[in-house]
């Protein structure tokens, strides 16, 4: 039997889930992966890319990203190396309805560049009142359900969602936040909130949401996720829930590897964020808790426009783009932590991949040949030009960055070159 | 980065809050208040300093009070003076903040006397200027949100050296809501930066913001201790939607531990001054016999008042 087959010759192969790291060529045969090294037999190349001095590693899966306008937000996100991302149901309407996630999927499907997941609205409208339907919905394609930023205040409401969505061994993700402690919020209740006059969220907004999802989740043995995390305190509530046994695992915004509630600086409205950047500390807890693996990274990516963030901080929508600095976000991390690639990628490929239970973020033999082929050293400095997506919002605008996505590839096609 | 009310050469364009502030560039704001008080006291209550400018009055936020004491520092200076009600008028119709500073732009000001409710609001106009090049148009901040609001602090400071000379071993108390005071703020950052021995922040913790003392304060929940051998008091007003509720219990509960009375002020030094930024509660934050007592010099604040914001604007159109 003879395959056409493409190969990518010459790459620095690294593959997070195996721990391999080295250089090889790769070979891809009908839209998987069909052997890394020597090509097998009867397997001729009828393609081959030269990806000397560039590493090559899964698609990257993102846990969590907004897609305003569906084309132009995949478009960005496959610049950003991310073949599989999951999208939350804070959609227009939400994703409360199988219609509307069935369209959904179709639609991106169509367009044919990342793979997209939609998390379900665990209630209708996302309103905390009445269950969604989990069912349907799920059979339309989610692999979750969420309520994105809003809260379930209804206690015994959360815990009859956790327990109908455990009957079918549904995943729950949440994003841990009190919604009476947030309550007018928009900045970390500490130091810069208190000098610039803003309205400050504490960390017990968080915490307390954390201690009551897992209190409910351990009686309903659902399958947690928690979205999102922001504080030190709340790492320590989830590594103490883990070491205690229980099944459960959570993310971290990109952006709170990096930032602080400083970087708010005079009001700077791209720093506000949901939930917001706390102290340094909280920062460097994160840090510490993506590092031993606790926590995966996501990119949060929300696109603003220019009207939503042209306000008043505290008027100012939250959120940042992020699709597209998310790998070179992580490779900066993984340089300032002087951690191995293997370890710094597996956060953002076979860890989520992983989490979301999907066939992804692996080069391993016989895998969908989702890869990324990047160059760790090439410099660019972002701009409201460089980003793909519709939303130019971010903190790290005029920031230099170092690593780039030159080709992204899904099912062995070639979806993005640079 | 860059302080966005100095420009490279470190002079004052816009004055959008006293954090950072140099404290020459604060000692040369009072400075001249000091030359300026003397035009108010003359028949002809006018110099040309601002002669053929136009200062712009855009309130967001209603207060006749600020407002009119802006104008008539602008008149003194011979501006021409254009008062917006803005609460009334296109930001009801849909208009953005930055879409109405494009179009008093494009009226050719040359100065906005800004008021907003949300913190940062003169900040956000200050950086669209700086984008557009104009740097000959100036922002004063008369107020934002729980932000800011530099020319009470200035005046504030104004006042305190008047009466007590010296900085360098005042002790200075700031009693009530600073959660929600913008006022509190400047004062807190203009009193670090002037060196005041001591500033202490009294009020319950519903009242008090976290990590305040990061600011350089000393938290006192108890005004006994909060107020002992002071030399100046700073009594702040207490919002009427903040009394009954979730802050706290009653007004009536508030006046019986925080309020000043002449048994409280006695515990400050004998020559202690007692300052308010108006308009007062009589009842609930002070004491009539305290505000119409020989220690209180709330009256001369409203002077020196004017003389400051002549100042801020006259320093403002030189640079």
């Amino acid at each position: 039997m003879k395959k056409q087959a493409l190969q990518i010759r010459n790459a620095r192969l690294i593959d997070p889930k195996s721990g391999f790291d080295g250089l090889g060529d790769l070979f891809i045969a009908e839209g998987r992966i069909a052997a890394i090294g020597p090509p097998p037999t009867g397997l001729t190349a009828a393609r081959q890319i030269d990806a000397a001095g560039l590493i090559a590693c899964p698609g990257l899966v993102d846990l969590s990203s907004r897609l305003g306008g569906i084309e132009p937000e995949l478009n960005a996100a496959v610049a950003g190396g991310v073949t599989s991302l999951a999208c939350p149901p804070d959609t227009k309407p939400p994703l409360d309805e199988p219609g509307l996630v069935e369209r959904l999927v179709r639609r991106s499907a169509t367009l044919g560049l990342a793979r997209v997941y939609p998390i379900g609205a665990l209630t209708q409208q996302l309103a905390g009142e009445k269950l969604a339907e989990m069912n349907g919905l799920a059979r339309a394609g989610c692999i979750g359900f969420s309520q994105a930023r809003q809260a379930i205040v209804d206690t015994q409401l959360l815990l009859r969602a956790m327990q109908y969505a455990a009957t079918f061994g549904y995943a729950v993700r949440l994003r841990p936040q009190d919604q009476f402690l947030a309550r007018e919020g928009t900045a970390h209740d500490g130091e810069v909130a208190a000098r610039l006059g803003l309205a400050g969220i504490p960390v017990a907004a968080e915490t307390v949401a954390i201690a009551t999802a897992l209190q409910l989740a351990s009686q309903t043995g659902v399958r947690l996720h928690l979205s999102r995390l922001s504080s030190a305190a709340g790492v320590a509530l989830v590594r103490a829930a883990k070491a205690s046994g229980m099944q459960l695992s959570c993310d971290v915004a990109i952006h709170h590897l990096h930032l602080s509630e400083m970087d708010i600086g005079y009001f700077d409205s791209n720093a506000r964020l949901d939930p917001p950047l706390r102290s340094a500390s909280d920062r460097d807890a994160l840090r510490t808790a993506v590092r031993e693996g606790l926590a995966a990274i996501c990119s949060d990516h929300t696109p603003v426009d220019a009207d939503g963030k042209q306000l008043p901080f505290a008027e100012a929508l939250p959120g940042a783009t992020g699709v597209e600095l998310l790998l070179p976000l992580t490779l900066q991390w993984a340089a300032q932590e002087k951690l191995p690639l293997a370890l710094a990628l597996a956060r953002i490929t076979c860890d989520p991949a992983g989490i979301l239970g999907i066939e992804a973020g692996s080069l391993a033999v016989g895998s969908p040949a989702d890869i990324c082929l990047f160059d760790p050293e090439e410099c660019w400095r972002v701009t409201p030009e460089t980003l793909r997506s519709q939303g130019k919002n971010t903190p790290f605008l005029g920031y230099q960055m170092s690593g780039r996505v030159r080709m992204t590839l899904i099912d062995g096609r070639i979806v993005f070159a640079a | 980065m860059r302080n966005p009310q100095l420009n490279s050469n470190g002079e004052l364009t816009h004055l959008l809050s006293i954090e950072g502030l140099p404290r020459a560039v604060i000692t040369h704001i009072l400075d001249t208040a000091s030359s300026f008080l003397k035009v108010s006291h003359r028949d002809v209550k006018k110099v040309p300093l601002l002669r053929g400018k136009s200062v712009f009055n855009v309130f967001f936020e209603n207060s006749t009070r600020t407002r009119t004491t802006f104008e008539i520092a602008a008149k003194r200076l011979s501006a021409d003076v254009i008062n917006l009600d803005v609460t009334r008028s296109s930001t009801a119709k849909g208009e953005t903040l930055l879409d109405t500073v494009d179009n008093l732009v494009a009226m050719h000001a040359d100065m906005f006397v800004v008021r907003h409710a949300a913190s940062g609001a003169p900040h956000l106009i200050a950086g669209h200027l700086r984008r557009l090049g104009r740097n000959d148009v100036h922002v004063v901040n008369a107020g934002d949100g729980q932000h800011a609001h530099p020319t009470q602090g200035l005046l504030d400071m104004y006042t305190i050296r008047h009466y007590k000379k010296d900085f360098a071993d005042l002790t200075v108390a700031i009693v009530g809501d600073i959660l929600h005071s913008r006022v509190a703020r400047s004062d807190i950052h203009a009193l670090t930066t002037l060196g005041a021995a001591e500033v202490r922040a009294v009020g319950p913790q519903t009242l008090l913001p976290t990590a305040i003392e990061k600011m350089g304060v000393r938290v006192c929940h108890d005004l006994l201790a909060g107020i002992r051998d002071c030399d100046v008091v700073i009594m702040l007003r207490l919002q009427n939607e903040r009394m009954n509720g979730a802050l706290l219990p009653s007004a009536r509960e508030y006046f019986s531990c925080y309020g000043l009375t002449p048994a409280m002020l006695a515990l400050a030094k004998p020559d202690a001054i007692v300052m308010h930024p108006g308009p007062m509660n009589r009842g609930v934050e002070i004491d009539s016999d305290v505000a119409d007592g020989p220690q209180a010099v709330i009256l001369p604040q409203v002077t020196f008042g004017i003389a400051v914001r002549m100042a801020v604007m006259g320093i403002l159109a030189g640079n």
